[in-house]
């Protein structure tokens, strides 16, 4: 199935933003599994004032997986731990100019392992974040379509 | 930039004598064969020539050869046709679980008529068993369908002691030989194939045409009721220039075919070689003993297929994933978890299927690509991180302790 992604998620897959590990991280969050063909892992600095620092990635997964991590970490670099809260998938969609259909999910994930990495960060300092919830870890029920391949 | 095509089992560029052969036949030779007058029978005759280059091909007659829309159709036409036909002789049928979607989607389609299927597991090698096939056949075994050559790992399949075995029973046999077609020599009597689906988009002719060969005696019904064409089995205007395109292809494959598959076949085991040699975490799928001159199908762990299939086509490379991002379903190919590849490798498969235009230097900038797009994928993967800090093991490391020997 050729995959029409936008000018901006090709972007992000071949060159991606904030591609790595921070040591000792303020907070850490991975979602997905492999059986399904994707994974993200966040990595989260934050300082004294709640402000993130810098924001890392690690992610097993197609092109839009690579593509809406590295956006979601460009979003939420500089930003609050309550600002980051509102960068949802429909945002990071929105900066790649976009997702087909089928691939909607990887923002969900992105969402997620964001929520995930804050979450650990909230855990690891004893404190409650507004309207953050417990990430799910295994997001394992998300909505690929169907399609066959095309070989005869 | 340079594009290196190496998705042949997709399909084929049309050969330029091909299009010359086929380019009358749109224009000054336009008629309908079923038209009396001389420009009908100009393009009668020209189907009439096809029909007997290609039977001759297979060792068939011309009146075993009908002509169809591509190989889905065939196929669809093979099995529904033969099993709708002999339904009072029994209603049991048998393939196998690596089938192209073609045969097994049809499969469904006739047990949803009221038909019984088995399908048939393969080995790791994707190897069907022809112990298995034939403690699988019943009283009311009809019809068997088993593939020449599989489509994404390039297994070539036992034909020969498959067909005997059915016939031994009296089943019939049919094979989908898409991709056998026009690169293996097929003789259909040699064989003992009743029924064979072929294509010619797969072999440099045009998109929309391939056959049915159907042994005389073998009862099918119609698939496609109308006009008398095809002697009454097939209505539908015939597609003249299609079917003389896919019989120059044949011709011009089956001058080469010999020389081709081993030209082909130095290549593939050169790729091969290389990516076990090189590229670590990587393990070859299905058969390299019994396996199509043009395949290569690997898969690479703590990546997915599509990100390597999007990074090599940036560097030009055209190649296909059995991973389920690229399929647009949520499960990975069905052929590679037949053959007992867990979910995780079977995303990061990639098949390499090489041409006529294929050269050496192509295979080596392919797996050098492949290479650097390997170590960048890995680098941004939390699997591959986890498996460097001993968190995770490795499932290529558990098939080469189970004794798979294709694997590095």
């Amino acid at each position: 199935m050729a995959m029409n992604y936008s000018d901006k998620v090709m972007e992000h897959f071949t060159n991606p933003q904030n591609v790595g590990e921070i040591e000792n991280a303020s907070g850490c969050g991975t979602v997905g599994n492999a059986v399904c063909g994707d994974i993200m892992r966040v990595y989260l600095d934050i300082d004294e004032n709640n402000v993130i620092r810098d924001a890392k990635f690690k992610t097993f997964g197609c092109g839009a997986a690579i593509a809406t991590s590295s956006m979601a970490t460009v979003l939420v670099k500089g930003k609050t731990v309550q600002e980051a809260l509102e960068v949802t998938n429909k945002a990071v969609m929105e900066a790649l100019d976009g997702l087909p259909p089928v691939k909607v999910h990887c923002s969900l994930l992105a969402e997620e392992a964001i929520h995930a990495a804050l979450w650990d960060y909230a855990e690891k300092n004893g404190i409650v974040i507004e309207g953050l919830e417990k990430p799910v870890s295994d997001i394992s029920e998300h909505d690929h379509g169907h399609g066959d391949e095309d070989d005869e | 930039m340079r594009q290196i095509y190496l998705d042949h089992a997709s399909t084929t560029p049309v050969r330029p004598e091909v299009v010359e052969a086929m380019a009358p036949y749109f224009t000054e030779h336009f008629g309908n064969p079923s038209s009396i007058y001389p420009l009908g029978q100009e393009a009668s005759d020209a189907v009439a020539a096809a029909r007997e280059s290609l039977a001759s091909l297979i060792g068939a007659t011309p009146r075993e050869i009908f002509f169809s829309s591509g190989g889905t159709e065939s196929d669809n036409w093979a099995l529904k046709g033969f099993a709708r036909a002999n339904a009072t002789k029994g209603r049991h049928i048998i393939t196998s679980a690596i089938e192209h979607h073609a045969v097994l989607h049809t499969c469904e389609a006739l047990e949803r008529e009221g038909f019984e299927v088995t399908y048939l597991p393969v080995d790791e090698h994707g190897l069907v068993s022809v112990e298995d096939f034939k403690a699988a056949i019943r009283p009311d075994t009809i019809l068997a369908s088993i593939m020449f050559a599989n489509n994404e790992i390039g297994t070539i399949e036992p034909i020969r002691e498959l067909a005997a075995a059915a016939h031994e029973a009296s089943v019939a046999f049919h094979t989908d030989a898409v991709q056998a077609f026009g690169h293996e020599p097929i003789d259909v009597n040699e064989l003992g194939i009743d029924m064979l689906s072929a294509s010619s988009h797969k072999i440099y002719g045009p998109k929309g045409v391939g056959l049915l060969y159907v042994r005389r005696g073998v009862k099918l019904q119609n698939l496609l009721d109308g006009g008398q064409q095809e002697r009454g089995r097939r209505g539908s205007t015939e597609n003249v220039p299609g079917i003389v395109g896919f019989a120059r292809a044949a011709e011009l494959a089956a001058e080469e075919i010999v020389p081709e598959r081993d030209r082909q076949l130095a290549l593939r085991d050169h790729a091969i070689r290389r990516i076990l040699e090189e590229i670590p975490s990587a393990k070859l799928n299905g058969s390299w003993e019994s396996r199509l001159a043009n395949n290569v199908n690997f898969s690479f762990e703590f990546i997915e297929g599509e990100g390597m299939l999007l990074q090599l086509a940036t560097r030009g490379i055209c190649v296909s994933s059995g991973s389920a991002c690229t399929s647009g379903s949520l499960d990975p190919s069905h052929v590679l978890l037949a053959i007992g590849l867990p979910h995780e490798i079977a995303h990061g498969s990639l098949r390499m299927t090489l041409g006529r235009d294929t050269t050496r230097e192509d295979v080596d900038f392919a797996v050098d690509s492949l290479k650097a797009t390997l170590q960048n994928l890995r680098m941004m993967s939390p699997l591959y991180e986890d498996f460097q800090q001993g968190k995770v093991e490795s499932v290529i490391e558990r098939f080469k302790a189970d004794g798979f020997p294709y694997a590095n």
